[in-house]
């Protein structure tokens, strides 16, 4: 277990080179100035831009670029500053985490309590009403765009009903951030209450169901322990990379909300061409990412005694 | 087996507690006694983006840091509506041949830091927002001022040989001179802008901490900057100004899009908006009543040629004609409203409302809805190269609907072949502009910089000037430009650029499409909301109902 770990971390390394790299040569490679942009349609003269790309190490090469920027991160956590504002990126990434990890992980609760629960009643009850309905309603939420579902919840509970504010205010607190962790989490919600009637469902006809249920054990253990230990691990794979997803992916429904989160960052750090910042978030994103996967791995080991690791 | 670790499946208490946060109308109710009441320390919210850079006098150039900028900063002068001076932290401001400027100061004016407010305050820093060391993007604004080269040489990589400019002197506490390179009638005006103000002796000392923490001389002192979240300034009791505030501060809040900040004025959590969402254009007006702002402001929308191109110079440089005839194709009327949803007024000339020298039908007929006149002046002029022609914009900006409004209506019109040439976004679109790569015609704005026509003109239409990213160069026209701008008076150089406005239609450097307006409101618990100019609400007016 010691070991698989151990290198499991060590292959993080490469990994965390090789995606800091692409998407450091990507942004370079966008067509668009990034300090000439800051001008707009007045201009600027050659003076005054070629100072401002020598202070920000932006006349040097590529790879040099790149060299010093990884140097910075690895030796002194130093993310670099963002070429507009001139803020350091770890102040603007200390800003943009928390907000996102709070809507995340409200997300994350909803969909792993609602989800679950839903898959867990429609895989004991397959075929029957309660299946169906709940069939039907995961259809629905997976087929309305994120940005329309956003919308009606706004309209109805904000606008309608007056239950709640429309937008998150900046002092960003739990209570409206219910909603747009309802919005957020909706879609994975339904894969994971799919993933878990079907993978119950299947197993609810497995030998060793046959074998608990002979020994005459409570219902509440045999599924309680023996159906759900060993049909949460396609679920838990799920939720594992889900994590990463709800963390990144969360633009639409932070612009909806007004939300401050990672999301709205990464949008207007590609527009500005903010590279640095851009790899800063892909590069926290990309640990958060390995974590969890790592994570997931080493539940498989809890949940079925049957997957051991050298 | 029966003893094995069952997986615990913790499951977090989400509470569902959809609070209900009183939200419901809670002040519509109000006290009776205190309808209409004015609160003098009353504070009130403005919707603003998080602005760009850090809040320096010589590099604030965006809407959303001068917004705030404007409150804590006071320049010698300000514009009125009608583009006359009025005298700020200046007592007056002299000259006999708009070359030589004597600035006299008002007594008395302090700093928010305590500190007086010296002429000492202003040359120094002058001198250090135009020196290329601090690279300030507002620099070339010092430009007239003898000894600006010294300071910041426009070769790339060169190093300033002085650190003052010798055309700045102070005479006195309160008395300084300024010596330009030739005359600038309306050099006056220009020292409105925020690069033009002064700063506190301590700011150079820590001229980072002065971008955050900025100490200035305004109606408001600053009082903190949550980054993405809000700006908040107070009321500087002690100001000396004309504009004192009719209320105890601002609190700039940070919205991601505007329908957000919309949806928050409607439900009373911002009074102040500065722009409306093109979704909610449609409905603003029924939602907020007479709350709902309308009213034009200093810009211009354009379609710029690029000389460079291919197209307009080989075999032989096109015929203003040509030019002319896409300009009358055009069907402004219809496009601003159905399209633009009435946000936009057709342009009749080059210089936009609001400022000294505006005049009605500055382009002399040539933004006329004529297709029968459009085709033939094209055919006069010899066609349009290829029959082709198609228009730059940045799609990320809500250009693409009136870009292709007007290509149709070229199209229908002349039968010359009209395209849109999208680039993704702002960043590519200036960068295509800057190298020179704009294949035909691209669109192009501008927003005055100071209240006086020779800003809409000789800053984008002379060779070289900054706003001429087509490389318009007509040597008539810059003969004209600078004998406006060594007319002897202000009004002499007014009057010569309207002269060379309505002249400005057989050069055709540009196609004027429509002036901007201000689509806002503001909330039940203000009054007294004005915008000035350059579209920005006047935030010392604004007064906050108890």
């Amino acid at each position: 277990m010691g070991r698989y770990v151990a290198r499991r971390l060590l292959q993080m390394i490469p990994v965390f080179l090789g995606t800091t790299l692409l998407i450091f040569l990507m942004v370079y490679s966008l067509p668009g100035d990034p300090v000439a942009g800051m001008f707009g349609d007045k201009g600027a003269d050659p003076a005054t831009l070629a100072k401002i790309r020598h202070d920000l190490g932006l006349d040097l090469p590529l790879w040099q670029q790149y060299w010093n920027y990884m140097t910075d991160i690895i030796l002194h956590f130093d993310f670099g500053t963002q070429i507009r504002n001139g803020r350091p990126i770890t102040d603007v990434l200390g800003e943009a985490f928390p907000v996102t990890l709070q809507l995340a992980a409200l997300a994350f609760a909803f969909e792993l309590v609602f989800g679950i629960g839903l898959g867990i009643i429609a895989g004991l009850k397959a075929g029957r009403l309660a299946d169906n309905a709940i069939l039907i309603f995961t259809l629905l939420i997976i087929s309305i765009p994120v940005f329309v579902l956003g919308f009606i919840i706004k309209m109805v509970f904000a606008f309608e009903l007056g239950w709640i504010e429309p937008n998150v205010s900046n002092d960003q607190l739990v209570s409206e951030m219910i909603a747009p962790a309802i919005v957020l989490g909706g879609l994975s919600l339904a894969y994971v209450a799919r993933l878990t009637r079907t993978s119950m469902a299947e197993n609810l006809r497995a030998d060793y169901m046959r074998t608990a249920v002979a020994k005459g054990l409570p219902r509440r253990r045999v599924i309680g322990v023996h159906l759900m230990r060993n049909s949460m691990i396609p679920v838990v794979t799920f939720l594992g990379t889900d994590i990463g997803a709800l963390m990144g992916g969360a633009v639409v429904t932070e612009r909806i909300f007004n939300i401050k989160g990672v999301g709205g960052l990464i949008a207007e750090s590609i527009t500005r061409r903010e590279g640095s910042t851009l790899v800063g978030l892909v590069t926290i994103l990309v640990i958060i990412y390995l974590v969890t996967s790592l994570l997931i791995d080493l539940l498989y080991a809890v949940l079925d005694p049957r997957i051991r690791y050298a | 087996m029966r003893g094995a670790k069952s997986a615990k499946w913790v499951t977090g208490a989400i509470i569902v507690a959809l609070a209900a946060t009183a939200c419901g109308g809670g002040k519509s109710g109000g006290g009776s006694d205190a309808k209409g009441a004015v609160d003098p320390n009353g504070i009130f919210s403005v919707e603003l983006g998080e602005p760009e850079k850090p809040l320096l006098t010589g590099d604030t150039m965006e809407s959303n840091g001068s917004a705030v900028m404007a409150g804590l900063f006071s320049t010698l002068v300000d514009y009125k509506a009608d583009g006359s001076l009025e005298m700020i932290n200046a007592e007056s401001v002299t000259t006999t041949d708009s070359k030589k400027w004597t600035v006299k100061l008002k007594a008395g004016w302090t700093f928010h830091d305590g500190t007086p407010v010296t002429s000492k305050s202003f040359v120094d820093a002058w001198n250090w927002n135009a020196n290329v060391k601090n690279a300030q993007g507002l620099s070339s604004w010092f430009a007239d001022i003898k000894g600006f080269d010294k300071v910041h040489p426009e070769a790339e990589g060169a190093k300033p040989t002085a650190e003052t400019m010798e055309g700045l002197k102070v005479v006195d506490e309160t008395t300084f001179t300024i010596e330009l390179t030739k005359a600038v009638p309306y050099f006056g005006h220009k020292l409105a802008y925020i690069v033009f103000a002064p700063l506190p002796a301590s700011f150079y000392k820590d001229p980072e901490a002065g971008g955050q923490k900025p100490v200035g001389n305004g109606p408001y002192k600053f009082k903190s900057w949550d980054h993405k979240k809000k700006i908040e300034i107070t009321r500087y009791d002690d100001y000396k100004g004309p504009n004192k505030a009719k209320n105890g501060g601002v609190v700039f809040k940070n919205y991601t899009t505007l329908e957000a900040a919309y949806e928050d004025l409607k439900s009373g959590n911002v009074d102040v908006l500065r722009q409306i969402a093109p979704k909610d254009l449609p409905v603003y007006r029924q939602d907020l009543g007479d709350r709902a702002v309308d009213q034009p402001y200093s810009a211009i929308q354009t379609i710029a040629v690029a000389f460079y191109a291919d197209q307009w110079k080989k075999p032989k440089a096109i015929d203003p004609r040509v030019v002319q005839g896409l300009s009358m194709a055009i069907d402004r009327a219809t496009i601003t409203k159905t399209v633009l949803n009435g946000t936009r007024e057709p342009a009749t000339g080059w210089v936009a409302k609001g400022v000294l020298g505006f005049q009605e039908d500055g382009g002399a007929g040539v933004t006329k809805f004529d297709p029968a006149k459009a085709k033939e002046l094209i055919k006069a002029g010899g066609g349009v190269p290829n029959n082709k022609i198609s228009i730059q914009y940045n799609a990320d900006g809500g250009h693409k609907e009136w870009v292709d409004a007007v290509c149709n209506s070229i199209q229908q019109a002349t039968d010359v072949q009209c395209v849109g040439d999208g680039k993704p976004d702002f960043q590519a679109d200036l960068t295509a502009r800057k190298t020179k790569q704009v294949k035909s015609l691209y669109r192009s704005g501008w927003v005055l910089d100071y209240p006086v026509n020779a800003n809409f003109i000789s800053d984008l239409f002379r060779t070289g000037a900054g706003g001429n990213q087509g490389d318009f160069s007509n040597k008539d026209l810059d003969a004209k430009i600078a004998k406006a701008d060594s007319a002897a008076t202000l009004d002499e150089s007014v009057k010569a650029y309207q002269a060379i406005e309505k002249d400005l239609k057989n050069y055709m450097p540009s196609i004027p499409l429509w002036y901007y307006k201000v689509n806002a409101g503001f909330s039940e618990k203000v009054s007294g909301v004005a915008y000035g100019q350059d579209g920005d609400p006047i935030l010392t007016g604004v007064e906050v109902k108890k």
